[in-house]
């Protein structure tokens, strides 16, 4: 039997630099932070809610756009050929990238013979996997995020925490601190009512989209049949990024397929209405290569791999690329709520980073996130392309390397619970051996508590009482009746 | 019909009133209980952390010790939820057994046909549908509907009924600090309830909301809700 190579993993900021737990600590005492993610996930939550109520067929919807998905997963090579010569014949140039490495580079020889020294950037996740906008500082070339939250993270020389609401860690007051001390020509009276700050960021991009020669953009969507591109958005700077300069470079990855343009009717029912509650987005962009004599007149593609065949090679793990980046996982999720993106130490943070980036990368380096999660549930239903995200959190966390200390207990638990009697017996010890503990009030009445137990325990009685076996156990009750 | 109970390991050894409870309302009901000692742990703590070869063995014993038994009703969501969801893809032969293994009130409301088991409990009671009995097991209102049937009791709302309460089994350990603030704003809604006891459907979840509502001497104290359901004459 042969044995197929694994494809090689991806880089970028896709690796958490820290375990989740260490890099958690600090962001749930932080109190301003945990008010603004309340206040941010609790608006967005219900706003999905309402308009995905209101939806008859949602289900259908669901369960089409998880087949779409998954039909793609199957035949991703064909497809991506068929989306490559449907581009360039429409007069794109389209761009192969294993790596974020080589995407970075693809995207700076072309901004360099395009003669630009600066670029003005749709909001986009790919090209913030590749971390494209450090590579393009480094060649001398100036990237400016137009996205309004993207330009707050750019300013406030932060990362984004969220995939969609990127500066969903600040409120405005945050907000307007970082235009007053960044921003050079914000207007000195500037407060922090949200209508004023969006046009001072209005009126500094405007200038910016009416200079830059490129434009670097992600995509939505890929239509393989068409070699379109789909840029879906609220702000129209996109818009303007796809239309003003004369170069457009579009970083995909290359689960951004869909087969045909008629599948577009379901991605885009349900991406507005996951991600930002609405019914519809503001802004839908799609372009097709180059239309001569109107917008871009060098159109590229690059199509960027970074570990997503890796990903594609699992069986259960590829579900994962099936994500259309609505965010709804993270605005349901109770640990992001309380922990924040920056926890998870990846541009894509929340549940669908916790399975998505440890197989981008290779489990082994993200190893804390397939635990940053209790499996409630709550992404999944909210997922609108039906990814079973704890079940994928469960499939990782075998592959996971595992604490010596952790694994020798796990072991030793699994030889005696899996034999009747030596379980019995372990029961039985138990409740011998905790007999003495508790206050004799407590013995009496049964309900038996312990304040302090020792590490490993410390982690679970630094917050909470622990329960202790009881005076009788079942088996033993039953024995007796 | 031949009913086996699914103790569960952590009821066994630390919660067994719950499983006196289970007993004693099959029995009222005019049912027969068996309950095999063979049985140990269903491998939920070891499959879910990331030990599936560690828990195929007890996932066999399981499948051994209950697959002669018409119904296998357990006192615990997410035990359920392991057997029916995971089992099946762990032991060739486990779809028939996870098929017939129920949560306690799907046993009572959907199988048996019973709201009214005749309990009476006269407190003020909030409940918590712990999540894999919530979103994976769809118990809907069964554990509120066999509660709303009780003699003199006074079901309160829960407000974020459906948000976790931050104990997701070995997350706890892994994870103190989010879990804890998780289990803050939970204990914090359960206070708000103004109930004297929170019922769930599982111990373990009860275990954690209850070392955080003991912690903070609440006063608010944490049932099964077959506890209550076995009321009056229920052990304390």
């Amino acid at each position: 039997m042969s044995q197929r190579a694994t494809p090689p993993h991806g880089g970028g900021r896709i690796t958490a630099p820290l375990p989740f737990p260490t890099a958690a600590r600090p962001e749930v005492a932080d109190s301003q932070l945990r008010a603004n993610l309340r206040r941010a996930t609790r608006t967005i939550r219900g706003k999905r809610q309402r308009v995905v109520d209101e939806v008859p067929d949602w289900a259908a919807l669901r369960d089409a756009g998880a087949a779409i998905k998954a039909d793609v997963q199957r035949r991703l090579p064909e497809l991506l050929e068929r989306f490559e010569a449907a581009a360039t014949a429409a007069g794109a140039r389209v761009h192969w990238a294993r790596d974020a490495a080589e995407a970075c580079r693809v995207v700076v020889e072309l901004s360099r013979a395009a003669g630009a020294t600066e670029v003005v950037k749709v909001k986009s996740m790919a090209t913030q996997e590749i971390e494209l906008n450090e590579a393009l500082a480094e060649s001398g070339i100036a990237a400016y995020e137009t996205d309004l939250a993207e330009l707050i993270v750019q300013l406030g020389d932060d990362t984004p925490s969220h995939i969609l609401v990127p500066a969903i860690h600040y409120n405005r007051a945050q907000i307007r601190e970082i235009f007053r001390r960044r921003m050079a020509d914000a207007p000195p009276e500037l407060s922090d009512e949200p209508r004023e700050l969006a046009e001072a960021a209005r009126t500094h991009l405007r200038r910016r989209f009416l200079s830059a020669k490129v434009a670097v953009s992600g995509a939505n969507f890929a239509v393989a049949d068409t070699g379109t591109l789909v840029v879906v958005e609220s702000e129209g700077n996109g818009r303007m990024c796809l239309t003003l300069p004369q170069t457009l470079i579009s970083v995909v990855g290359v689960e951004k397929i869909v087969p045909s343009f008629a599948d577009l009717e379901v991605f885009l029912q349900l991406l507005p209405r996951s991600s930002t509650g609405e019914r519809m987005n503001p802004y839908t962009s799609m372009w097709t290569g180059v239309t001569p004599g109107d917008g871009p007149q060098e159109v590229h593609i690059v199509l960027v791999d970074n570990g997503r065949s890796a990903v594609l090679a699992d069986p259960v793990g590829r579900q994962a690329l099936s994500c259309i980046r609505c965010s709804a996982c993270l605005n349901v999720c109770p640990v992001y709520e309380r922990a924040g993106g920056h926890a998870y130490g990846s541009v894509y943070p929340g549940p669908i980073g916790a399975i998505l980036s440890p197989q981008l990368t290779g489990v082994a380096d993200n190893a804390s996130l397939p635990y940053a999660s209790t499996l409630c549930g709550a992404c999944y239903d909210a997922c609108p392309v039906k990814i079973n995200i704890p079940e994928v959190l469960i499939h990782l966390r075998q592959q996971a390397p595992h604490p010596a200390a952790e694994r020798a207990t796990m072991r030793g638990l699994s030889w005696i619970m899996r034999n009747p009697r030596r379980y019995a017996a372990a029961l039985r010890a138990a409740r011998l051996g905790t007999g003495p503990l508790g206050t004799s009030r407590q013995r009496r009445t049964g309900a038996r508590t312990l304040r302090w137990l020792p590490w490993p325990g410390s982690a679970w009685t630094q917050s909470r009482d622990a329960p202790l076996p009881a005076p009788q156990t079942f088996r033993e009750w039953w024995e007796k009746r | 019909m031949r009913i086996a109970l699914f103790i569960t390991c952590v009821n066994d050894i630390a919660f067994p009133q719950t499983g006196i409870a289970v007993t004693r309302i099959l029995e009222r009901l005019g049912h027969t209980v068996d309950f095999p000692t063979a049985q140990t742990c269903c491998g939920q703590m070891h499959a879910n952390t990331g030990y599936r070869a560690e828990a195929l063995p007890m996932v066999r014993n399981y499948v051994d010790v209950f697959d002669r038994y018409d119904a296998i009703v357990t006192p615990s969501g997410s035990c359920t939820a392991m057997v029916r969801d995971q089992y099946p893809h762990l032991h060739p032969a486990a779809a028939s057994v996870a098929a017939r293994t129920y949560e306690l009130s799907e046993l009572l409301v959907d199988v048996l046909g019973v709201t009214d088991v005749g309990a009476e409990f006269a407190e003020r009671v909030t409940y918590h549908p712990t999540c894999h009995g919530l979103r994976m097991l769809r118990l809907g209102d069964k554990p509120l509907a066999l509660l709303r049937q009780v003699r003199g009791i006074q079901l309160v709302e829960l407000g974020d009924a459906e948000e976790c309460c931050g104990f997701g089994g070995t997350f706890a350990l892994k994870n103190p600090d989010v879990s804890t603030a998780m289990l803050t704003d939970k204990c914090r809604r359960v206070l708000d309830s103004g109930a004297s006891v929170l019922a769930a459907a599982d111990n373990s979840c009860l275990a954690h909301i209850g070392g955080g509502l003991g912690r903070g001497r609440s006063g608010v104290r944490v049932m099964h809700y077959a506890e209550i359901l076995a009321s009056p004459g229920a052990p304390a």
